[in-house]
């Protein structure tokens, strides 16, 4: 049996995934992440000097937080399961790889554990994102600079 | 007559004990009650999971060796493998046992390659007792091969649940009332170039499909001979595949097959596809298949355990996924 | 007012269903799928696309891994508004820095208060 024979079989037999299914959910979780993170922003913005453009500063930092209590407490990867993308996508996954790194390498120490492969999952984010901020911007000024567009 | 990796043993040297040890959560497997001991906690009271993990085979050992009325200075050889990095677990549990140790990585196969080893040191004259095993922890392997524990990644129905588990053997020279090991296949690498870490299943089938249609060959056996067939830890889907691959090659009658990590957290969702590990095929064959054959519920068996031969790295860097699987025929007089 | 709830719950919503598409779909690991969706975030903020999707979801936008990508542009962009090209080295964690500040520290924190644990 060849290579391409086999894969016919394999993927007769491989469950698939539901791909509606997940789709729901995610959604489903996604947003009310997002709904959650809308209160909070609700909540700087009534009890602190905060407007609605600057309340996403610590409206990201309470939910970095949250999904650090969620993950110490092994919730973050029940709600994963469900959610999929829905848990990944926003802010709250982001801490979810960070805090999960950091508390999986605390047997190999502070130094050589936690603090090497505390961005092991979230070091490709943050340099794909810097990469790519840096490309924007950097298109974007040349051209200001030759007058083709303005800020 | 020498077949290529088909092994019949002159002297059909005996598995004389056998001892199994798990970790908390494997009390939901429906074998639980044949394991000799469950710890309560999943590090099993040591500071690491790697020492966890150590701890485990050395207990399964001690316990394999206890049953035959032995301590670790009267064994010849220690053949363990687990899957952390450079198999650390084992060697560990070599340094604390003082045994003569080979270490083997055939990954979830190591169950029985490890039995074949000990068999053929046993056959050749120069093993008297011989401890064979395998483990595996959750914490330590989902880490090495997957992501940190805590990741909320979604797992789709093939994927499996590495468990928490070890299994040794006292193989010895052949004596009655004990099962006895009579032949073996030694499985090739096989790669059908699937590449997705989460349906390991899939990938291994092709394997087990190879080395039970060449141990079938081999000896000229057929799969009515065997009371069960059991593999390693394919889970549903990778079961599933073995049947249609039977099938294509004219088995029809699959009813003996049965495979340890499907069944070892019964019917339980939350496990996916199934179990898997190195631990698993192990403690399987050495408390419920053991059991049954010293209770002559089981005669003849034929057991095939799996294994997937990547690591990150080679999936990192783009690699397909090579699998073998090893057979043992286990008899009871 | 209740407006916003809904728009942000909504959005937020669809980036995610965006990135199951990504996973179920065309079948990338989650590390491929978020990096593309912070490229995505980044470029919109080029056309300057993203602050106007924000005025209009709130945390449908923000919360998103996409409103990374966003913020390290937006803050580069400013700068670079500023002192020419050399601003594009020096704003880019400026907005940012809060998400990022806090997933290290509290990171940090959980490694000291908590251990992985295996269970289903």
């Amino acid at each position: 049996m060849d290579k391409e024979q086999y894969s016919t079989i394999e993927q007769e037999i491989s469950p698939k995934p539901s791909i509606i299914k997940n789709v729901f959910k995610a959604f489903l979780t996604g947003g009310i992440i997002c709904l959650i993170g809308q209160f909070i922003a609700l909540f700087y913005i009534t009890f602190f000097d905060f407007t609605e453009r600057t309340a996403s500063n610590p409206t990201v930092a309470t939910m970095v937080f949250i999904s650090m209590l969620l993950t110490g407490f092994g919730l973050y990867k029940k709600i994963g399961q469900f959610g999929g993308a829905g848990a990944a996508v926003p802010i709250t996954g982001f801490g979810n790889a960070v805090v999960s790194s950091a508390i999986e390498h605390r047997t190999e120490g502070y130094v050589l554990g936690v603090g090497g492969n505390i961005f092991k999952l979230a070091g490709s984010v943050i340099l794909w994102g810097v990469f790519s901020a840096f490309a924007v911007a950097l298109i974007k000024t040349i051209l200001v600079k030759l007058g083709v567009v303005s800020w | 007559m020498v077949t290529r990796g088909v092994i019949q043993f002159k002297t059909a040297p005996s598995i004389a004990s056998t001892g199994v040890t798990a970790g908390p959560l494997e009390r939901k497997s429906p074998f639980s009650e044949s394991f000799d001991k469950i710890y309560d906690d999943e590090r099993c009271g040591q500071d690491t999971n790697e020492h966890g993990h150590a701890k485990l085979m050395e207990d399964a050992s001690m316990i394999a060796l206890s049953k035959v009325n032995a301590i670790p200075e009267d064994a010849d050889f220690l053949l363990t493998g687990d899957l952390v990095n450079q198999m650390t677990p084992s060697n560990f549990c070599a340094t604390t046992l003082g045994i003569p140790y080979i270490g083997l990585f055939s990954a979830c196969a190591t169950s029985v390659s490890s039995l074949l080893t000990a068999a053929i040191l046993t056959d050749a004259g120069i093993s008297e007792l011989a401890i064979a095993g395998s483990s595996s922890q959750h914490n330590a392997i989902e880490r090495q091969f997957r992501y940190p524990i805590e990741y909320g990644v979604q797992k789709g129905d093939s994927a499996q649940w590495t468990v928490t588990a070890a299994g040794a053997a006292a193989v010895t020279p052949h004596s009655e009332g004990v099962p006895s090991i009579e032949r073996g296949t030694i499985g090739k690498a096989i790669d059908m170039g699937l590449t997705d870490p989460l349906n390991m299943g899939a990938a291994m089938a092709p394997a087990a499909a190879d080395t039970l249609f060449r141990h079938l060959e081999g000896h000229g056996a057929s799969v009515e001979d065997y009371d069960v067939i059991m593999t390693g830890d394919l889970g549903k889907t990778g079961y599933e595949i073995l049947k249609r691959l039977a099938d294509l090659q004219g088995i029809r009658n699959t009813d003996n097959f049965r495979d340890a990590g499907m069944e070892f957290y019964g019917k339980d969702t939350k496990f996916f596809a199934g179990a898997s590990g190195a631990g698993c095929s192990a403690a399987v064959y050495f408390s419920e298949i053991y059991n049954k054959m010293l209770s002559r519920q089981y005669k003849r068996v034929l057991l095939i355990a799996t294994g997937a031969l990547l690591s990150p790295m080679s999936y990192q860097q783009g690699d397909t996924i090579p699998c073998t699987a090893h057979a043992i025929e286990l008899t009871m007089k | 007012m209740f407006s916003i709830y809904i728009t942000a719950f909504i959005v937020g919503g669809l980036i995610c269903v965006i990135g199951q598409l990504l996973f179920d779909v065309a079948k990338l690991t989650p590390a491929h799928t978020l990096c593309i969706l912070v490229v995505a975030g980044s470029i919109l903020d080029g056309f300057g696309l993203y602050e106007p999707f924000i005025d209009f979801a709130g945390a449908g936008a923000t919360i998103p891994i996409t409103s990374f990508g966003n913020s390290l542009t937006h803050g580069a962009l400013a700068e670079a508004e500023k002192h020419g090209i050399i601003g594009v080295l020096t704003g880019m964690f400026e907005v940012t820095s809060s998400g990022i500040t806090s997933a290290i520290l509290f990171g940090f924190i959980a490694s000291f208060l908590f251990r992985s644990k295996g269970k289903a």
